[in-house]
């Protein structure tokens, strides 16, 4: 053992620090295989593909859910008293015009926020934390809303959304439901998870 | 404590021969029968015992538990059915481990509030308390993970909505909540995940965390129901006036507590192990659906009053991260009491009139938000007021109120105890002396 008087505590020092550096950069790295072994595996990814959604059979003010990446997608058939009733509701929303462009294509950026306005497509996740929200179509008194005109209620924290998935002001949830890629194949099929005008890759 | 490790004397060769190769019976006693506590201990003493008493039987169960469950979205919930059903006494173990989560809150949370009522986070036990209040979180999370384990409906449901918290967080958000499922939505890797967070991960950092705040503990010593420092009044041989050796005062008592708990858990597990649907609910008798959320989510009734929290702070600014910060503030201002609280008195006995209010005030919002959080007020206002009323408004109303009193108690403190108050003498030895 050195004597202390002989000690050059610079040098001590020194080499202290970069054998700290040197062996905390490598803990570093060696956690990153271990932080990414939590992303989504490759076997979660690839089960991501588009859906089919037959809506020969939904009759008007019906809705049917259809799963797409394990999320509910309604599709709703909306009747013509629903549509009417859309625009007297713009006073109470957060986001009447559909201006947050997260939460829907270009092409969904309209007073229906769809492509064809009696179909209603939406991947019903309340934007609060992520619940179903359960649907009340009628145009009646609801406990939750006596003004209530159809829409999207979410039984977790209370949001509401009108028949347009639009969340109503002063609600715990901050935007408008989602609405996904999608189009018509035909009259009554609608291919959810691709553009219109994109091929399925 | 404080004072260095006296060896124990013993005309056993056996036990010398191993102390002095490792001192184990010289530590034990140190923390037995050399540890002097306070004598005036009551009835509020006891959860700190009954604390460890069901984290031993959290571990018993949970390791016999895992023997049969099957961490995997497409057999948990029929393993859970199984161990339930056909497996020998499967049911009595599955009870006993879902009973002990519910009771551990309740003496946790019991254990919590004594510490407030008798200034037992103030100096020199700031450390004691903040390792408690680290036990505690670490408590939170492992009890959610157990709760997603069975894989039923609520179980899906409250990992959705736990895990979305995160998704509130600006711009790393939505990439960290998939970090955390592993998936788009809860899935097998989740529960897999959660599985082993539960099982190993968790219950070796409450273990860490318990020998740390016992440490701590008997560094500094236990406050009492006075407040009274019993380390400054010590007698001709050193020991403390007012104290007394853990071992065998404070063991017998706590082994009569432990009787009575254990009379009252054995009610429950054999007699009402839902506890109607406040310790298991109902919903989760269904399996995990992904596609329908249960009509009234709620988690179980030791997380109502944080939820209420959440639920009452509406989102700003299109994001929904305020009501997660209210949350998780509420619980992060707990840690800084020892500094919020400036007064000098420990025990409510003693301190001023605007205290015991306050406390009391303290107490009764965090009741008043768990029946919001559990859906009770909810139910209730309906029943009271029609149904012509807007519940959801009457809700918010009352929730909020209650929100500001539970901030407010943190608010009122800081400035009442600088100043304002007016404290009583505290004694100079414990007040009950025989």
């Amino acid at each position: 053992m050195a004597n202390d008087a002989v000690v050059d505590k610079g040098r001590r020092r020194f080499l202290t620090a970069t054998t700290a550096v040197v062996g905390g950069a490598g803990a570093a790295v060696a956690a990153v295989p271990f932080i990414k072994s939590w992303e989504p595996s490759a076997k979660a990814k690839s089960a991501g593909a588009p859906v089919l959604a037959d809506i020969s059979k939904i009759e008007a003010g019906q809705k049917v859910t259809f799963a797409w990446r394990g999320l509910p997608v309604f599709v709703v058939n909306r009747t013509k008293a629903q549509l009417d009733a859309l625009p007297g509701e713009d006073t109470h929303l957060r986001d009447p015009k559909s201006d947050n462009t997260a939460q829907q294509p270009e092409y969904a950026k309209n007073e229906w926020r769809s492509i064809k306005p009696e179909w209603l497509v939406m991947v019903a996740i309340c934007t609060h934390l992520g619940c179903v929200p359960d649907f009340y179509p009628e145009i009646k008194p609801e406990p939750f809303d006596p003004n209530w005109k159809g829409g999207f209620y979410c039984p977790c924290h209370k949001s509401r959304y009108d028949i347009a998935g639009r969340v109503f002001d002063g609600v715990p949830a901050p935007a408008n439901m989602p609405i996904p890629p999608y189009h018509f194949v035909d009259d009554t099929h609608i291919l959810i998870g691709v553009d219109p005008g994109k091929e399925v890759a | 404590m404080g004072a260095p490790m006296t060896r124990i004397q013993t005309n056993s060769r056996v036990i010398n021969w191993i102390e002095d190769r490792l001192p184990i019976f010289s530590f034990l006693n140190a923390h037995t029968g050399g540890y002097y506590a306070p004598k005036n201990f009551n009835l509020w003493y006891y959860f700190g015992s009954l604390a460890l008493l069901v984290l031993v039987n959290q571990i018993l169960t949970g390791i016999f538990l895992t023997m049969n469950y099957k961490p995997s979205a497409a057999e948990a919930f029929a393993s859970v059915e199984y161990i339930m059903r056909d497996v020998e006494w499967g049911w009595l173990i599955r009870y006993m481990h879902s009973t002990g989560a519910s009771l551990f809150f309740v003496v946790v949370y019991l254990h919590m509030f004594r510490g407030m009522m008798y200034g037992s986070y103030k100096k020199p036990r700031e450390l004691v308390w903040i390792l408690g209040m680290l036990i505690f979180l670490a408590l939170m999370a492992e009890a959610f993970m157990g709760y997603v384990l069975p894989w039923g409906n609520m179980s899906f449901w409250g990992a959705k909505v736990i895990i979305s918290l995160f998704g509130t967080i600006p711009w790393i958000g939505e990439s960290l909540v998939e970090w955390i499922m592993g998936d788009y939505l809860p899935a097998d890797a989740t529960l897999n995940r959660f599985f082993a967070l539960h099982v190993i991960a968790l219950p070796l950092v409450l273990l860490f965390l318990v020998v740390l705040h016992l440490a701590a503990l008997h560094e500094v010593g236990s406050n009492n129901p006075d407040g009274v420092e019993i380390k400054a009044k010590k007698g001709a041989d050193g020991k403390p006036l007012d104290g007394i050796p853990f071992h065998p005062y404070y063991t017998v008592k706590d082994i009569f507590g432990t009787g009575f708990f254990l009379m009252i858990a054995a009610f429950i597990i054999f007699y009402a192990p839902t506890f109607g649907g406040w310790f298991l609910e109902h919903d989760n008798y269904i399996p995990a659906n992904n596609l329908a959320t249960p009509s009234h989510i709620k988690p179980v009734w030791y997380f109502t009053p944080f939820y209420a929290i959440l639920r009452m702070v509406p989102s700003l600014f299109g994001t929904a991260i305020w009501g997660v910060l209210a949350m998780f503030g509420s619980i992060a201002l707990l840690f800084f009491l020892p500094w919020i609280d400036a007064g000098k008195v420990k025990s409510v006995r003693y301190r001023g009139l605007g205290y015991k209010i306050a406390l009391g005030l303290f107490a009764v919002s965090f009741i008043m938000l768990a029946a919001v959080g559990a859906g009770v007020v909810g139910e209730l206002i309906p029943e009271w007021f029609g149904t012509h009323v807007d519940a959801t408004a009457i809700e918010n109303l009352f929730g909020r109120f209650w929100t500001i009193i539970y901030f407010g108690f943190f608010v009122f403190l800081w400035f009442y105890s600088r100043g304002m108050e007016k404290t009583k003498p505290v004694p100079e030895r414990v007040t009950t002396h025989d």
